[in-house]
């Protein structure tokens, strides 16, 4: 029971870094048709930017604030000076200057802050854990629960009630369309990217102290991210929602089982959700 | 589907007397490289034929049937992977066998990965390849270590003799004075080539039978092929099969020349690194994707050798041929031909 509970949690704090990152991935590839390699460097770039800032002010708090601000800008000048030239030249073109890009990424971290591991303490605050039935629960994961929720809550409420949610929903379900209506498209797919990109480097500012700050960090997480975007059906917010949070519980609970059964878990819910419905378990289209 | 019909009423053109003469050429340049060249020099020909197999077997994919895979590394990573394992369980193994089995391996293994992956098409299809690629790749990187041999990968196979064949060629060369391990890196070059020569051939023939034109009817227009009757997936699916199988040849080739094998021949990166030399020689041309990986794996040995940041550059290669030369090298070869021979005007567009 309490070691049920324990892997749960563990698993929600996974799974909503995970939502993090794959919210701004399943809009961006529904809505632009671009499978973005390169998001999983935005994470990268979100942790080290929240590392630079910590080691100039000292404060986590703005890190968290800064970070995922300078990720939004990088975000909406790539998509600027790159993607907007590519648009209609098939999708491979784009995951392919998003492949070279997050090679540049990378290379670029490693050349600033070296191979090694930074060392991202959390705040006080955030330190040492708290006991729920008879087992310690770190205070960082529930803050990074706590973040995902909240966050999930209001981009689910905005995707469902808020305009910008509407022209987001028909622009997955049809893009010319929504432009023949007069959106300004071109504005829309900046703002996407942005918003995408400020997402990630948020999960990259909350995994720092969670997980690890070094070149490369960006590998596995990206990946699990597609399985949940595959799962959770394209371009939907509340199936990349449920999709991270049951690729957060496999993971979790995987381990537990043991180390090589985890990613076979995950393999397997993707590969089941494939065969059952192709186009994911909240997927418009396929 | 009706193409052949319509070319062979075509006359002989002297482009294309041109584009064999430059073949026969380039053929023999690379067949004589082992006797002229540098061992440095062989050793890097060695790795860049076995891109280009690796290359050519992606573009069947990419450029016939239009399935851009973004997971092929699984392929070649099992390709590698079972031939080291196989290589190391079983000594005695002949070479032919060896290569055999692995070859077969990867065959098998892109039976439920394409056939998975055919569910879904373009974008989407890109991504589901890359996860179920990329999933492999955990995998084995997690395997236990008696199996694949962990972080350290399998290490000492022994590249096992072609018999009388292979004492001949090194004979040959030890009677020119060179070293036996000089001699050996000669000979395995000669044998990639035939490798390469052989999957050229193989893939030209095959993109020119009536299943290639089928499968390029497919990539055109799926719907109306499947009006037609044609059991589109299979052909598909065939198409992945072939692809996967040459991948693990290429890959089987690979632990053979390195004498190890580990699990980041899986890595997606890999993947990545086959579609950009694809892209960069020119797809659907077969020899485009060849020359592309020459093309790739020259630049990062040299890049290398000059600057530490070699990953930047290449990238920054990588998005540079992307947006400014997507039709790849080949294509820019007819553009500036187009530029220095007069031709009729064009009146219909």
């Amino acid at each position: 029971m309490a070691l049920g509970l324990q892997l749960t949690l563990s698993g929600l704090a996974f799974g909503g870094l995970v939502f993090l990152l794959a919210v701004g991935l399943t809009v961006i590839l529904g809505l632009m048709d671009v499978l973005n390699l390169a998001h999983g460097s935005f994470y990268m770039l979100g942790a080290y930017a929240g590392v630079t800032v910590l080691h100039i002010v000292g404060s986590f708090w703005l890190a968290l604030a800064l970070a995922p601000i300078v990720l939004a800008l990088l975000g909406a000048a790539l998509e600027v000076a790159f993607f907007r030239r590519l648009t209609g030249r098939g999708p491979l073109m784009q995951v392919l200057l998003t492949f070279g890009l997050s090679l540049v990424f990378v290379d670029l971290v490693r050349w600033r802050f070296g191979p090694q591991n930074q060392p991202f303490p959390a705040p006080p605050q955030l330190s040492g854990s708290i006991g729920i039935l008879d087992f310690r629960f770190p205070v960082y994961e529930a803050f990074v629960i706590a973040v995902a929720a909240l966050l999930g809550a209001a981009l689910l409420l905005g995707w469902r009630r808020l305009r910008v949610g509407a022209i987001l929903r028909a622009g997955v379900a049809d893009r010319e369309m929504v432009g023949l209506l007069g959106v300004d498209l071109a504005r829309v797919f900046t703002l996407t990217f942005a918003a995408g990109a400020g997402l990630a480097g948020l999960a990259g500012v909350i995994a720092g102290p969670y997980l690890a700050t070094y070149p490369g960090m960006d590998e596995n997480v990206l990946i699990l991210a597609l399985a949940v975007v595959v799962v959770g059906g394209l371009g939907s917010v509340a199936g990349a929602l449920v999709g991270a949070l049951l690729i957060g519980l496999a993971t979790s609970v995987g381990p537990f089982l043991r180390q090589e059964i985890a990613t076979a878990l995950v393999f397997g819910v993707m590969a089941l959700v494939l065969l059952v419905r192709p186009r994911g378990l909240f997927g418009l289209r396929a | 589907m009706t193409g052949t019909a319509a070319e062979a009423s075509l006359p002989v053109r002297a482009g294309h007397v041109a584009r064999g003469g430059l073949l026969a050429a380039v053929l023999l340049a690379l067949a004589s490289l082992s006797f002229w060249a540098p061992t440095f020099w062989v050793s890097i020909a060695i790795q860049a034929l076995i891109l280009a197999i690796f290359a050519m077997s992606i573009d069947l994919l990419l450029g016939y049937a239009g399935l851009p895979s973004f997971g092929h590394a699984a392929f070649y990573g099992t390709g590698a992977l079972v031939c080291a394992r196989l290589a190391l369980a079983s000594p005695g193994l002949g070479i032919l066998p060896l290569v055999g089995i692995s070859v077969a391996g990867a065959a098998l293994l892109a039976v439920p990965f394409g056939a998975l992956s055919l569910r879904v098409r373009g974008v989407y299809f890109l991504m589901l390849t890359l996860a179920f690629g990329q999933m492999l790749w955990s995998v084995a990187f997690q395997a236990p270590r008696e199996w694949l041999g962990g972080s350290d990968g399998l290490i000492g196979v022994v590249r096992p003799s072609l018999g009388l064949l292979q004492r001949f060629d090194e004979q040959l060369w030890l009677a020119v004075g060179v070293s036996p391990g000089v001699a050996a890196v000669r000979h395995f070059y000669n044998l990639t080539l035939v490798a390469a020569v052989l999957t050229f051939v193989a893939l030209s023939l095959l993109v020119r039978s009536p299943y290639g034109r089928t499968l390029e009817g497919i990539r055109e227009n799926e719907h109306r092929m499947r009006a037609l009757g044609c059991p589109t997936f299979r052909y598909q699916l065939a198409a992945f099969v072939v692809a996967g199988a040459l991948a693990g040849l290429a890959g089987s080739l690979l632990t053979l020349f390195n004498g190890f094998a580990n699990s980041s021949s899986l890595y997606w990166t890999n993947s990545g690194l086959v579609l950009i030399a694809a892209i960069v020689g020119g797809v659907r041309t077969l020899a485009g994707p060849a020359l592309g990986a020459f093309v790739v794996l020259i630049a990062q040995d040299t890049l290398s050798s000059y600057s530490e940041r070699w990953p930047l550059l290449l990238g920054a290669m990588f998005v540079g041929f992307v947006l400014f030369l997507p039709n790849g090298l080949l294509s820019a070869g007819r553009a500036l031909r187009g530029l220095t021979r007069a031709r009729p005007v064009e009146l219909r567009r």
